[in-house]
């Protein structure tokens, strides 16, 4: 596909918001800022970019522990996401979720689910729903290969097909769930033909190339929207960073990681636009600045935001009830 | 409190009314639909949903594979998307099975969203032994949900609960599991002819004494009630309370009945390590302490897994002879 020069812009935009986002992460996390548990998306930008641009307002996202990226570009602020992260009360789940528990229901953003395969039968459900209630909107489901080994992954799959819900499994294949390579956990690597077990049809996608993310996305969407059943979608991508902050990388090389920052989703994508003609070189410097200043101010907005006063701790275990 | 005098009495059963409840709700709410294992063709592997799949058609009385984590989060997802799912789990053993999916995701995500969604979704489930089923179908795991917050445990043990507590669990904004305990399915009785809706709050007291405390909820109602029966002949007059509800707590009723009696055995299904017994003997401890004329006894099923010959599952859970001579001992105990 050839993308106008204006959402050439939109694309590399995003991936690179989402890269000096994570970025800033990373060192507010060495700074003390933020605690817990951090995933980082670098690498695998191009995926939530290119996905959410196929996507619509009236579509739902269920999302793992490495969401920042989606909720990025979904539509929640930086600011949001970043006070989240620092625990505060103006975060988007009021600082009770941190980093792996990203929400908003405005753009309709179920989480930030950090049990592996939680969310698909969510989305199962969520889309169900949708059926039932002749509501357009499809739920979209993002998850690593690893939840492909939970008996989840073949309930919900198994339930979307049998049930015919309009739900768009996305599976982000980083090749390794945490530690453990994708072929040292199955018998069969073969995620589409898993899928096609179950009668949902899918494809394969080079994950670092965002045009094909897009294509596959909305091909994907299309078939979904006009009530063909499930589809399912693997990205084949890498993450470029460790698991979590506390992952000492002994189970890959070095060399292998190299290997695929060759294949920069933002670097390949940036010199294409360039050399095809979509983006002027002088954009991607403007493009930096304006990303700059956007994680500049979240970054202001989280440390001024305030702390849920303890008084509150226990609110929204329940839903306030009027007592009759 | 007013009293209402009923129009007529219908005679009915235990399961009966829990399906003219289940039928009320698929009228009244077009949100409300049933699923799971076996709720359709079958008719319900305790035959609770028998006709409604011809009644309310497939896609309201929905089979489901078996897949306990796979439904119940199904029925999450569609909570959260505006229905309101009834889902039914054959019995609480394979409960465990979508725990991850109860407390995880159901009883979590209000609280860790800061509030922005919330989880309207009943989850019915079979519970307790009695029918020979042993040691994966006959266990009590009320107690263990009682722990979690962001759910409301409910245990019916009356007609009128069966018919009236499942509306008040739908209209709830929050999840609601509800234990149906498999030896009252063919319990008979009578029954207003427009019984309906209950609150899901409070504990009821079911028999009014003055000696001891009897606190107890669920299929152990009724060997509690026999029991105090057998000690009126002893001129010992048990008050009974039926909890209804495990979690919240109505503690208040509870301590208002010790405030009388000063004595209080508690009849409970469960094991005794860690249970919902061990909680209200903890509460009353902390807010009652100085009300107590004798140690707190408890009568609660042996710490074995439910075996299946006869003899043995009946001397593994709680009987009346047993909450009899507890009852006994604690009101013969003197300081």
């Amino acid at each position: 596909m050839t993308p106008s020069p204006e959402f050439a812009r939109k694309l590399l935009y995003e991936m690179v918001r989402i890269r000096r986002f994570e970025e800033k992460s990373a060192e507010l996390y060495s700074a003390g800022k933020i605690r817990g548990f951090l995933h980082l998306y670098i690498g695998e930008e191009a995926i939530a970019t290119g996905v959410m641009q196929a996507l619509r307002p009236e579509d739902a996202i269920f999302a793992t522990y490495r969401e920042h990226g989606h909720a990025l570009t979904r539509g929640l602020s930086a600011g949001a996401i970043m006070a989240e992260m620092y625990g505060k009360l103006e975060g988007c789940s009021r600082g009770r979720g941190g980093s792996m528990h990203l929400f908003d229901a405005a753009t309709k953003f179920y989480g930030g689910n950090a049990i592996v395969c939680g969310g698909l039968p969510l989305a199962v459900g969520y889309a169900l729903a949708q059926k039932m209630q002749q509501r357009a909107g499809l739920a979209a489901c993002f998850f690593g290969e690893g939840a492909v080994a939970e008996g989840e992954f073949h309930e919900s799959l198994n339930l979307a097909s049998l049930w015919n819900v309009p739900a768009l499994f996305l599976c982000e294949n980083n090749l390794y769930a945490m530690g453990t390579a994708l072929e040292r956990s199955e018998a069969d690597t073969n995620l589409v033909e898993k899928a096609a077990s179950y009668h949902v049809q899918g494809k394969s996608v080079d994950g670092m190339d965002v045009l094909a993310v897009l294509e596959a996305a909305q091909q994907a969407t299309q078939f979904v929207r006009d009530g063909n059943g499930p589809y399912f979608l693997e990205f084949r991508t890498y993450r470029f960073r460790a698991h979590s902050m506390f992952d000492a990388e002994l189970y890959r090389s070095k060399a292998e990681v190299e290997r695929w920052k060759q294949r920069c989703p933002i670097a390949g994508f940036s010199a294409r636009a360039i050399c095809e003609g979509w983006l002027m070189p002088e954009m991607i410097d403007a493009i930096e600045t304006e990303v700059a200043r956007e994680i500049a101010q979240a970054v202001e907005f989280a440390e001024a935001g305030t702390w849920e006063p303890v008084e509150t701790l226990t609110s929204d275990v329940y839903t306030a009830r009027v007592q009759a | 409190m007013t009293i209402a005098v009923a129009a007529s009495v219908i005679t009915t059963t235990y399961r009966e009314a829990l399906r003219m409840a289940l039928r009320e709700a698929l009228q009244r709410d077009p949100r409300v639909f049933l699923m799971g294992e076996d709720v359709g063709c079958y008719g319900g592997s305790y035959a609770v949903s028998k006709g409604l799949l011809e009644e309310f058609g497939e896609e309201r009385i929905r089979d489901t594979p078996l897949s306990e984590s796979g439904f119940v989060g199904a029925g999450i997802g569609a909570a959260l998307n505006g229905m309101r799912p009834i889902v039914e789990v054959m019995t609480c053993n394979f409960s465990l099975l979508a725990l991850d999916q109860i407390l995880n995701n159901a009883a979590t995500l209000r609280h860790m969203s800061g509030g922005q969604f919330s989880v309207p979704l009943v989850i019915r489930m079979a519970t307790g032994a009695g029918r020979q089923l042993a040691a994966q179908h006959s266990h009590s795991f009320e107690g263990w949900y009682a722990h979690i917050p962001g759910i409301r445990v409910v245990t019916p043990a009356t007609l009128e609960d069966a018919r009236g507590m499942l509306w008040t669990a739908l209209m709830d904004p929050d999840p609601v599991v509800m234990f149906e305990n498999v030896l009252l399915y063919n319990l008979e009785g009578e029954l207003a002819a427009d019984a309906g809706a209950v609150d899901i709050d409070r504990a009821a007291v079911r028999r009014l004494g003055d000696d001891i405390t009897l606190v107890t909820y669920g299929g152990c109602l009724y060997k509690t009630l026999q029991a105090a029966e057998r000690l009126a002949t002893q001129n010992v007059s048990a008050e009974v309370i039926d909890l209804r509800t495990l979690r919240p707590l109505d503690m208040t009723t509870v301590l208002g009945s010790l405030a009388k009696t000063h004595r209080m055995v508690i009849i409970d299904e469960g094991w005794k390590s860690g249970s919902l017994a061990a909680e209200i003997m903890a509460r009353v401890m902390e807010q009652a302490f100085y009300e107590l004329d004798a140690p707190i006894e408890r009568v609660c099923s042996a710490e074995v897994p439910i075996p299946y010959a006869r003899h043995l599952e009946q001397a593994a859970i709680p009987q009346v002879d047993t909450i009899f001579a507890a009852a006994l001992r604690t009101v013969n105990h003197h300081v």
